[in-house]
């Protein structure tokens, strides 16, 4: 279901370059804090496709590589707060694994700071908007994927 | 089991620099249990080399393929068809797995995703350490199921050495002292005595010193 979920966010048109961010949503924090958001009618930035999580833990590595690869410039990944999680430390198993995703990010040069891990509770709605706004800003100020232009180079060579 | 731990990114991504179109071959035995060379992990370095290519402009088309165990040759049949389609193979199995597959395909480039380090077993999630050297004539009896060959790291058989402690090994404060745990254990099985028992020096011709070994089980040919 992930999969199909950023299958759709993925491929959604951009008209002129606005970064493209992903947040992976864990339903028990920050799934509900953005629902919390939305019925408070708090604004944040429209470049964010949620992607809604049974938890972080359940995320995979690949579902976050195949975010990069498919051209998304940005990936949140939101969890509960440590030593909150409800499968008890699928949050913290999903820091591991973003962790180690930064290192690969940063080896094959399209950046560790793409790709951030955020902690909060359900009732943290602002939080939620924040780490959203920083989030967008700091792709904003990196650029689009650059993964991306090499995308477009391949498919502008084929007939 | 063998353990092994995987290649960078980068040296993956150097090894296959001249090919198009590669075949991952993941292994399903020891290499999934040692979190290495498995599907999953074989997935995540298709996706790290692929975005890796694309940076430098050249794409590579990656096609992932799992084997049940890579070391033997029933199981490799199943390559023939993707091996044929692929410019190189690249093996997320051990170093067997590795050869295995490249006498199977004489025509086709061979490479190692995976650095193999040795037979061990898990001491907890995601820590493997070192048990067996497959020296070719097992003195465990000897030393209560603790092998001062693997795990002494001066392989001494005749007791420990004047450097370490009843916690560590001189050589690595991170390491318990072989020969204390031998103590401890033929103690607690009451056979102490056993080491009143000079070992003479080990004859290390049926180990890998003695050049690569061959088992052959005449009662199982057929």
């Amino acid at each position: 279901m992930i999969a199909s979920e950023l299958e759709t966010a993925a491929t959604a048109p951009a008209q002129r370059w606005e970064p493209h961010i992903i947040a992976f949503c864990c339903n028990f924090c920050a799934y509900a804090a953005a629902d919390l958001a939305g019925s408070k009618r708090m604004q944040y930035p429209v470049n964010v496709r949620i992607i809604h999580a049974p938890c972080t833990g359940k995320i995979e590595m690949e579902h976050i590589l195949d975010a990069f690869e498919k051209g998304i410039d940005g990936v949140l990944v939101a969890g509960c707060l440590e030593g909150g999680c409800h499968f008890l430390e699928g949050n913290l198993r999903a820091r591991k694994r973003t962790s180690r995703i930064r290192e690969i990010l940063d080896e094959i040069g399209v950046g560790a700071e793409r790709l951030k891990m955020v902690n909060l509770s359900t009732a943290e709605a602002p939080t939620f908007v924040k780490r959203v706004q920083e989030i967008v800003e700091t792709v904003r100020a990196l650029g689009p994927n650059p993964l991306k232009s090499s995308m477009q180079k391949e498919s502008a060579g084929k007939p | 089991m063998i353990v092994a731990s995987p290649k960078s990114v980068t040296e993956l991504k150097n090894l296959v620099a001249p090919h198009g179109k590669v075949l991952f071959v993941a292994c399903g035995t020891c290499v999934t249990v040692c979190l290495a060379g498995g599907e999953r992990e074989a997935g995540i370095a298709a996706y790290a080399v692929r975005m890796a290519r694309k940076m430098e402009g050249k794409p590579l088309e990656i096609v992932r393929i799992l084997l049940e165990r890579q070391c033997e040759n029933e199981f490799i049949k199943d390559l023939a068809e993707p091996a044929a389609k692929a410019d190189a193979i690249v093996s997320f199995g051990c170093g067997a797995g590795v050869q295995a597959i490249a006498e199977r395909f004489p025509g086709k480039p061979v490479y190692p995703a995976l650095n193999t380090q040795f037979l061990g077993i898990l001491e907890e999630q995601a820590v493997w350490t070192e048990k067996c050297l497959g020296c070719g004539d097992c003195m465990l009896a000897q030393f209560g199921g603790i092998c001062p060959v693997t795990r002494c790291a001066k392989r001494l058989l005749n007791g420990p050495c004047g450097g370490s402690t009843a916690e560590h090994c001189e050589v690595d404060d991170g390491r318990p002292c072989a020969w204390q745990l031998i103590f401890d254990r033929l103690k607690s099985v009451d056979q102490l005595d056993r080491l009143d028992a000079i070992v003479p020096p080990k004859d290390w011709s049926p180990s890998w010193h003695g050049s690569p070994r061959k088992v052959v089980r005449e009662e199982h040919r057929v």
